[in-house]
């Protein structure tokens, strides 16, 4: 039972981190189409924007996690919109090439950290009202888990209320489902990528920050995270938050258990093969969305 | 399309590999030039990549090395050129780098190589060739080329010495966690091995792919098991998180200490001291160590590279190998490697762990055991010693439990 309750937590958190880094990936592959291999890149200036902090602006690590929540949102979102405004909007109908342009941007930002920051991994200290676990049950369940796990559910509200209740919302819709429809009524459809493009990076950004509390900080961090977050965006379905959640934490339990029960190793590759088997099944993924686009 | 033109390259490279061998047989193809001023010789570490880490600072004390010999008048009058390459964290890389310094640079000797499968991608290289590498890494044995040299350590002067420190302690089960390669898989079979002869039970055994950082499984598994002790193989960024959420569900030192065998001073950094001061490490060389040459040698690190960078054992290692090197280059009076070979046996070196000397037979050095714990500050303590260098035994035939080991 112990066990049970450790492995759910355990597939919770898991869940709540790729979820994380997968919600932006959600607006930007889901809702426009971008793949952007540099979302990645932007999980570690995330992480090296919670290192700055606490090195240069707030040393306590009690308040500084906090304020590089806010500031990791926009050194993503900012960065996102530099990419975006910079080359991807050159190559909105060569997605190939986007692919390509974006992974090396990727590369150069991992290098310029390298630079910056030094090669080895730099420590960023969690708040000492994160120390230590919880006990469930018996499980002893950490309370940076728990932490990141509340920060998905913010996330997810968030994007959520934006998406279908502020206007800037119904534009990203808008556009997402009839681009020149969307223009003739009025709505500038540049500056709704941009916005889109804004955020989804900025929750990069956010997940960035998030991981500096569970693993380490260095120019690899994110990248271990970018596949599993286009998986996650892929299994839910283009362009569906809902779909996003349950693919993550359906991804997140199962290898928490097939892990528990064989090897690390041997769950990544169950959890590969499990997802092959879904998308011959299901291609278009969990949900769809309707659109009256022809492609 | 793609699978035709692989095995086209496949093919190509088949042929470009046995065409050198060839060439090598019959009667060697040293393009070394001894003739002028300055010598050249190699480094080749990952400068990019994940293992970027790590072997930066093993190149930096190869560097410092060459500056020192220099300064005092270089090998056999010559100063060293010295030559970097990155190897890129990739072991077909390390590969082609290799071929590179040593046919078209024509380096008198290589020093580098970090992960096991990039020293395993060199060393058909290297044998073709019939060049040198210097190899500065603790490794997992059961290996011995004529043209490597190898200065970390082999597994019975690190895992073995080790684990008899835990027996010692009174350890009476193990949980053996590590990285998904080489190294851990093969160190695991002789830790599995010395634990079944001396009734130590092995209560589980865990592998994560390389660079992975969720623990959370991991660590309820080893907290579940309830092992007198933990034996850490894995590598890199992996122990940032593995030590994080050990501490995080509340395990301590005194209740189930980790010993490490691949985190040293620079990487306490990364991981936080916070998460893993009091844990254990086996090594040959820690900062602290205390001898004049390693003051020195700490000092002048220091001096070159800024005053917050740690020396560790895989840089101590390298800086020694630079001069194991040119000590049997001015005993051998040549740089040829043949010579070089030749004169290996017996040549010491007063390096910052203690006096080593060389193996002439299997290509490794004899080094002092130290298990080390980690303090508050950062740094290791010594808290074992083997008292005495230890014979390298890379195949552990001197260890009736290993029996079989080898193969």
């Amino acid at each position: 039972m112990e066990t049970v309750i450790g492995q759910l937590f355990t597939g919770l958190s898991l869940g709540s981190i790729l979820l994380l880094a997968a919600l932006g990936l959600s607006l930007t592959f889901g809702q426009m189409g971008v793949i952007n291999m540099a979302h990645g890149a932007f999980i570690m200036a995330g992480s090296y924007t919670a290192y700055s902090v606490q090195e240069y602006l707030v040393s306590n690590a009690d308040v500084s996690l906090l304020v590089s929540l806010v500031i990791g949102f926009l050194v993503g979102g900012l960065m996102g919109v530099t990419l975006e405004v910079a080359l991807i909007k050159r190559m909105y109908d060569r997605p190939l090439d986007t692919l390509l342009v974006t992974f090396g941007v990727g590369l150069i930002l991992q290098q310029l950290a390298r630079d910056i920051f030094g090669a080895p991994a730099v420590d960023v200290t969690a708040p000492s009202w994160l120390s230590g676990g919880v006990d469930v049950l018996g499980a002893v369940v950490p309370k940076t888990r728990l932490f990141i796990m509340l920060l998905a559910v913010i996330a997810v509200v968030a994007i959520s209320v934006v998406m279908r209740y502020t206007p800037m919302g119904r534009r990203i819709r808008a556009v997402v489902q009839h681009r020149d429809l969307a223009e003739t009524s009025g709505i500038d459809s540049r500056a709704t990528d941009i916005t889109t493009f804004f955020i989804g990076s900025g929750l990069a950004g956010v997940a960035g920050v998030a991981l500096t509390l569970i693993g380490s900080t260095s120019s690899n961090t994110g990248m271990t995270y970018l596949i599993d977050a286009f998986l996650v965006v892929v299994i839910g379905g283009l362009g569906q938050i809902k779909g996003a959640v349950i693919a993550a934490i359906a991804l997140g339990i199962l290898n928490s258990f097939i892990e528990y029960s064989t090897t690390a190793s041997v769950a990544k590759v169950a959890v590969f093969v499990i997802i092959v088997i879904f998308l011959q099944i299901r291609p278009q993924g969990l949900f769809t969305v309707q659109t009256r686009s022809l492609v | 399309m793609i699978p035709a033109a692989l095995s086209a390259v496949a093919l190509a490279l088949s042929a470009c590999g046995s065409s050198a061998s060839d060439e090598s047989a019959s009667g060697g193809t040293s393009c070394v030039k001894t003739d002028g001023d300055t010598i050249k010789v190699g480094s080749l570490n990952s400068l990019s990549g994940t293992m970027a880490i790590s072997e930066v600072t093993v190149r930096d004390s190869i560097k410092l090395a060459v500056e020192q010999i220099n300064d005092n008048g270089g090998v056999l009058g010559k100063q060293i050129q010295l030559i970097g390459e990155d190897g890129a964290s990739e072991p077909t890389v390390f590969a082609e780098k290799a071929e590179k310094l040593i046919s078209s640079d024509c380096v008198a000797a290589v020093f580098g190589g970090w992960t096991s499968s990039s020293r395993k991608a060199m060393l058909p290289v290297f044998e073709d060739n019939n060049a040198l590498l210097y190899y500065p890494v603790q490794y997992e044995g059961l290996e011995s080329s004529p043209n490597i040299f190898y200065t970390g350590a082999t597994t019975n002067q690190q895992i073995v010495p080790a684990l008899e420190y835990l027996k010692e302690k009174g350890v009476k089960s193990l949980y053996l966690v590590g990285s998904d390669y080489v190294f851990p898989q093969t160190a695991n079979r002789i830790i599995r091995a010395y634990a079944d002869a001396n009734g130590i039970e092995i209560k589980g055994e865990d592998y994560t792919p390389l660079g992975s950082t969720d623990f959370s499984t991991i660590v309820n598994k080893v907290r579940a098991a309830d092992a007198d002790a933990v034996f850490n193989t894995l590598n890199g960024d992996s122990n940032v998180a593995f030590f994080r959420e050990y501490k995080n569900v509340g395990l301590t030192p005194q209740q189930m200490p980790v010993v490490s065998v691949s985190i040293a001073e620079e990487e306490v950094g990364g991981i936080g001291v916070e998460n893993i001061a009091g844990q254990l490490v086996a090594w040959n060389y820690y900062q602290t160590v205390d001898n004049p040459q390693n003051k020195s040698f700490v000092q002048d690190y220091k001096d070159a590279y800024g005053a917050n960078k740690p020396t560790s054992d895989p840089m101590e290692a390298a800086y020694t190998s630079v001069y194991l090197w040119k000590n049997t280059v001015e005993k051998a009076n040549s740089f040829d490697v043949e010579e070089v070979k030749k004169a290996s046996g017996g040549v010491t070196f007063d390096a910052p762990e203690g006096t080593v000397t060389l193996d002439g037979d299997n290509h490794h050095i004899t080094k002092t055991a130290r298990i080390g714990e980690i303090r508050p500050d950062g740094l290791i303590y010594t808290v074992w010693d083997s008292g005495q260098p230890i014979e390298p035994d890379p195949y552990l035939e001197n260890y009736p439990w290993a029996k079989g080991l080898g193969n």
